[in-house]
């Protein structure tokens, strides 16, 4: 064990981590040039499984994860609902890797425009993309560049404090939300627009969309589906989520659960326990307390299936409702597929927030890109046609599956690195300069990379002003704050 | 820490540690069991006691339902229950453990691979296991959080359990977790990719 690794060890473990500033980029230093060097494109889960993979499996590799954002963890902090801290607990097992002392985190570098795919391939003998799905599809519908119309990306990261969507403030004057789309993120969303204020005042909601919802006059969330309730995308605890949301009952259709009863039997386990809890809350008689609380509700959710969106409806270039077609299915189970009828129906709504999936965008012309699936062609993670360059997470499989799915495909990515190392077909016999080349082709092009040990600063001030007001968290909302405040 | 290496190594495990730990096998200051997130437990702990492993960084912070002693070091023969882990390579490592051990905890403290994203908190399904069938019947009934996560578990099994609901028992000497083998090739949830 070297001296600096020591040291490391005796200032992680004394301080709770939190004073080796300083001691992380020395220990780098004391490093063998020639030590295999991989470089990781993002800072979310899959770019963080990836790099924990590596540095656990092999003792030499050195891992750089280089972030656009002065802060890390992406989707973890810009993307689980505040209201699921206990889901950012992994943050802590990031925080590890990250302060291991073969790791290095470089935040506020813009790859594919501050450094090129090229140069981070030249520096390094490995780089892995894993910069996720930050576009999001479009419904290609007339009016859904309508004032009031927001996609569930966007409202997302607004009310977590992403510092591009800081601007959105959503327009919650309405009574009636529509939201397209039924999976997570949409029911996120509608936790996000009925849940009591009380609720969300103790998680790292961010000051500014706390006080908009406060404010809202939403008290009708419909979450509206291509197809049927067997078909439905969420996962059973974002729907009990909502069925135990306090203050809201649920409204639904009853004639859509039509035929659903008799396919339970068949089902695959986590599909059969979603269709129960749904049809027990759409059709069941609700027992004494729940009629109760039932009546005592003030806030309404529903979900309507069988309807596709066809054009947004305007009033003064503001939204007032959506016309949504009717559909029918044609086959059965997950494949089934949703028909149009010819009937459309309008809804009146002054919100609508298009929750149909995320989008993974090219980062640089020299990387293969599928646009059709949106995704970085790969064999598992090694990107097609490109020696030396891997994809994992959402960019290498789209954007579905939950963190122990991303974690998984990470950690497949990292196998793919280090078979192709052993195998000679990812050649690290000659030395690369690593980080070294890049901080000096950075400081030549006037950007500043923030260390991990800058986030902690950051992590610290977020800490303290949350605690002033109650909150785990309290987010810095602008880069140009995130910078000052890790450069002070 | 003395005498919990000399368990391990009477348990044949002394390899497959040094092969997780190399760098620190020869030190006297590491410890298998790293809990650097607990501020509680640090000050709880004298400092040698809270040094990370420096090749370890799973995330091993003590949970609810964590034993603080270490298990190897159990000194009731009645308190200790036999565990075999079998991992995602088919290998079968077996665990001296004691009553009161959380089986996630157990698995990080012998650097066995299984996550714990949300330490234990019932918000993912990265500590899925599989349980040996007879012991699988003594274990309580999962709640309904755990079973609500257990369908999000990629290779869902009629035998699966989240490892960090498995507290240890005297009935459940002898039990085997098998983790499951999430593999290439494959989308770990089944699904198969369709062109939009």
């Amino acid at each position: 064990m070297s001296g600096h690794n020591l040291l490391k060890l005796w200032a992680s473990g004394g301080s709770r981590w939190r004073l080796h500033q300083g001691i992380s980029r020395c220990g780098k230093a004391c490093y063998s040039s020639s030590n295999p060097k991989v470089c990781i494109v993002g800072s979310g889960p899959a770019g963080f499984y990836t790099a924990q993979h590596i540095l656990k499996a092999r003792q030499n590799v050195e891992v750089d994860v280089y972030e656009r954002l002065p802060v890390p963890f992406g989707l973890v902090r810009f993307g689980v609902a505040p209201d699921h801290p206990e889901v950012k607990n992994v943050i802590n097992t990031f925080t590890q890797t990250a302060k291991h002392s073969r790791c290095s985190f470089y935040g506020n570098v813009n790859v594919g425009k501050d450094v090129s795919i090229d140069e981070l391939q030249q520096a390094y003998h490995a780089v892995v993309l894993s910069y996720g799905a930050e576009g999001n599809r479009s419904m290609g519908v007339p009016g859904e560049d309508l004032a009031g119309v927001y996609s569930a990306k966007d409202f997302v990261g607004w009310y977590n404090g992403l510092p591009n969507c800081r601007e959105l403030s959503p327009d919650l004057s309405c009574e009636t939300a529509v939201i397209l789309g039924q999976g997570n993120v949409a029911l996120d969303v509608a936790r996000i627009l009925l849940s009591p204020v009380d609720i969300l005042k103790k998680t790292d909601i961010t000051q500014p969309a706390l006080e908009a919802l406060a404010e809202s006059q939403v008290r009708r969330v419909l979450i509206v589906g291509r197809r049927g309730p067997m078909q439905i995308a969420c996962t059973i605890k974002e729907l009990r989520e909502m069925v135990n949301l306090p203050t809201t009952r649920p409204e639904m259709v009853a004639a859509d659960f039509e035929g659903v009863t008799e396919a339970l039997k068949d089902l695959p386990r986590p599909r059969k326990r979603l269709t129960e809890l749904m049809l027990k809350t759409a059709l069941e008689k609700p027992g004494e307390k729940e009629q109760e609380r039932r009546i005592k509700a003030s806030r309404i959710w529903g979900f309507r299936f069988f309807r596709s969106p066809v054009e947004v409806l305007a009033n003064h270039n503001r939204v007032a409702g959506i016309r949504l077609a009717v559909n029918k299915l044609e086959g059965e189970g997950e494949g089934a597929q949703a028909v149009l009828t010819g009937e459309v129906e309008d809804v009146t709504c002054g919100l609508v927030v298009s929750s149909i999936g995320y989008k993974s965008l090219p980062i640089d012309p020299s990387v293969p890109f599928d646009s059709r699936k949106a995704i970085v062609p790969n064999v598992m993670g090694r990107v097609q046609q490109t020696a030396g360059l891997y994809c994992s997470g959402w960019l290498k499989t789209g954007p579905t599956g939950v963190i122990a799915t991303t974690m998984n495909n990470s950690f497949d990515t990292a196998r793919s690195v280090m078979e192709d190392m052993d195998s000679g077909s990812l050649d690290v016999s000659a030395a690369k300069p690593g980080s070294k080349s890049i901080s000096a082709l950075l400081e030549k092009r006037g950007i500043k990379p923030v260390t991990f040990s800058d986030w902690e600063k950051i992590d610290n001030v977020e800490m303290s002003r949350g605690e002033a007001c109650g909150k785990p968290r309290e987010k810095v909302l602008t880069v140009e704050e995130m910078l000052q405040v890790a450069w002070t | 820490m003395a005498t919990s290496a000399a368990v391990r190594s009477s348990m044949g495990l002394t390899l497959r540690l040094s092969r997780v730990i190399p760098d620190c096998s020869t030190c006297p200051l590491y410890r298998l069991r790293s809990c650097a997130n607990s501020a509680a437990n640090l000050q709880m702990r004298g400092s040698v006691d809270s040094f990370r492993t420096i090749n370890r960084h799973l995330q091993t912070s003590i949970g609810l339902y964590h034993s603080e002693e270490g298990s190897s070091n159990a000194e009731d023969p009645e308190d200790v229950v036999n565990v075999v882990y079998v991992d995602r390579s088919g290998q079968r490592i077996p665990v001296k453990a004691k009553v009161g051990d959380n089986v996630l905890y157990l698995a990080h403290k012998h650097g066995i691979e299984l996550e714990g994203a949300c330490e234990a908190s019932l918000a993912c399904s990265t500590c899925h296991v599989y349980v040996s069938s007879a012991h699988f019947v003594k274990l309580p009934e999962p709640e309904e959080r755990e079973d609500d996560m257990l369908d999000m578990a990629p290779m869902l099994q009629e035998n699966s359990r989240l490892g960090c609901q498995i507290i240890l028992t005297p009935e459940l000497d002898g039990i085997e977790l098998t983790l499951p083998k999430v593999t290439r090739n494959f989308y770990v949830d089944g699904h198969v990719p369709k062109p939009h």
